[in-house]
């Protein structure tokens, strides 16, 4: 072939370039700021990033106070910890909301199907914001489902759910339960019903069907969706605030705070640093199971 | 012989779905409610859309909101056909897997991260906050999504169409235009309208990235949220959820018109 065209290199670079300037460069600079002086990065800021040189001299010698500072105080261990155990106990709420949801689906028929496709992606069209929002004018001690659950004599006194850990936890259900059911849905709907005959007419009871034959075969889109759950959970910060308010102290709170109210970038940097390392783990290994499942 | 859900599936299905579209549906009830409170029903009233046409704060808001969804959607709806051609065209080249990295990790990023990253690189190229940053902001993030949906709809198209006009002459440029932005473009549509979502919805980044002046209908909804739930909020939630179901319907028939069309003139 004769050399790359013009054209095709403009393709390249363009796409290459923008990503390398508005999200290598970005992390770069967080990471250089959480090694770097209080001092330094505070706001009014004087920027740090004046030549290379300097940059790279700071990068050789740098200062883990921040993160030593992390460490040091309960809040952000806490913080982490908590995030971790709200997003791993909503992924497994979300999988058991919406596995029924995936399975039904994907046994209607072509129609129904596509109709009840169309109604799991809808949501994920409006608005996030909103969607968590609505949330609050149910759960409130004077909201309607203390209302319902007293006027059928339920309950007598109203139940405090809004600004507790289980509001968040149904936040985070409700607002991820799309990216949950698509890929289990996915994986469900290429499965052989005739295995499914089979195991029945050797005698298997339709729960033990379900264990050993539908839920392993649906693996891949189980390790999908508690991947896409569990990764943008940990780092949530609109739920947290909205639903769980002081009660649940999450990790993107906790940066939030860091930055906005405490107005200390190295530390909201730090912060970030240690999430992203945080994520690393899940990512690589729910790669792996995916991977694996994809083979298997 | 396919059986269908049994009941007990049918019945767990009824309350997921149930669950997903009943708090939409309470606050669209609620929007037309003439009282200020949830508890109390007041009568169906318009009350609520009155005040919120005449809150100059939330229209301003909802401007700019627009404005940067336009423009960051159009940005990553070219950057990310870019993005998708290179990944499904471009088998090597040198930084590749850098490169699909790069597209793959804003997906999973969370807001918070990617938002200070960019709010302390917008400082440090010293670019003043502004509509500007936040349309990149958007635009960095969106374009991915536009590259995925784009790849995938490539994948799926024989390379040979393609090929067999580079050999009977046709420059790169015009196979381009004539080949393969016509099989790519209901993606991109699609990656257009999604980028545009996605950027109407946005509050966390926003929020890192605005500058005074540039408040987002997100920010905007979002400060007076914390405050308790206010009616008004209500009726611009079901004017935005209204839009979105209008459009979804709208491109959704579109696309099956243009498919049977595909259908018959194959058949013709």
């Amino acid at each position: 072939m004769a050399k790359t065209p013009w054209g095709r290199r403009l393709t390249i670079l363009v796409p290459y370039l923008w990503l390398l300037a508005f999200f290598l460069l970005p992390f770069l600079i967080v990471l250089k700021i959480a090694v770097s002086e209080p001092a330094v990065a505070q706001p009014p800021y004087v920027p740090v990033w004046d030549s290379f040189g300097a940059a790279w001299a700071h990068v050789r010698a740098p200062d883990f106070s921040n993160f030593a500072f992390l460490f040091s105080d309960p809040l952000y261990v806490n913080s982490y910890l908590n995030s971790l155990q709200i997003a791993a106990i909503s992924t497994v709420l979300t999988l058991l909301v919406a596995y029924p949801m995936a399975y039904g689906m994907a046994l209607c028929t072509p129609t129904w199907r596509a109709i009840l496709l169309t109604a799991v992606i809808l949501p994920f069209w409006t608005s996030f914001l909103i969607r968590v929002y609505a949330w609050i004018g149910i759960l409130k001690t004077e909201g309607l489902l203390n209302l319902v659950l007293m006027s059928l004599g339920v309950i007598s006194e109203p139940l405090q759910v809004h600004l507790t850990p289980t509001a968040v936890y149904i936040g985070i259900v409700y607002s991820y339960l799309p990216f949950m059911v698509l890929p289990l849905y996915a994986s469900l709907e290429k499965l052989d019903l005739s295995l499914l005959e089979a195991a029945a007419d050797l005698g298997a009871k339709p729960w033990v069907v379900f264990l050993r034959v539908t839920l392993p075969l649906s693996l891949p889109g189980v390790a999908a969706g508690c991947f896409l759950v569990f990764i943008p959970a940990v780092g949530e910060y609109v739920i947290p605030e909205l639903l769980g308010g002081a009660s649940t102290q999450m990790i993107g709170r906790t940066l939030w705070t860091e930055f906005f109210q405490n107005r200390d970038w190295p530390v909201a940097s730090a912060v970030a640093v240690l999430l992203v390392l945080v994520l690393v783990v899940p990512i690589v290994i729910f790669q792996k199971v995916a991977k694996q499942g994809g083979t298997g | 012989m396919r059986r269908g859900p049994s009941p007990g599936l049918k019945v767990l299905m009824a309350l997921g779905f149930g669950f997903l579209y009943l708090p939409i549906v309470i606050l669209v009830i609620y929007s037309f409610n003439e009282s200020r409170l949830v508890t109390v029903w007041g009568g169906w009233s318009l009350k609520w859309y009155r005040e919120l046409f005449a809150n100059q704060g939330l229209i301003d808001a909802a401007q700019v909101s627009f404005l940067v969804a336009a423009a960051a959607s159009t940005m990553a709806a070219v950057l990310g056909v870019l993005a998708g051609l290179t990944l499904a065209r471009v088998p090597r080249f040198f930084g590749r897997t850098l490169f699909s990295g790069m597209i793959l990790a804003p997906l999973v990023m969370p807001d918070v991260i990617i938002g200070l990253s960019l709010l302390l690189t917008f400082i440090a190229l010293s670019l003043d906050r502004s509509i500007l940053t936040i349309a990149i902001a958007h635009a960095t993030f969106s374009m991915c999504y536009v590259a995925v949906v784009v790849q995938a709809r490539l994948a799926g198209f024989d390379r040979s169409v393609e090929e067999a006009a580079e050999d009977l002459g046709a420059r790169p440029a015009t196979v381009f235009r004539r080949i393969t932005l016509p099989l790519i473009a209901p993606g991109v549509v699609s990656g257009w309208l999604l980028s545009f979502t996605l950027s109407l919805d946005d509050l966390v980044i926003a929020s890192f990235v605005a500058g005074p002046g540039s408040t987002t209908l997100p920010i905007k909804i979002f400060s007076s949220v914390r405050l308790g739930v206010t009616p008004e909020i209500n009726a611009i939630a079901t004017i935005l959820i209204g839009l979105v179901a209008l459009g979804t319907l709208v491109w959704s028939l579109s696309l099956k018109r243009a498919t049977a069309r595909a259908k018959r003139a194959r058949q013709g």
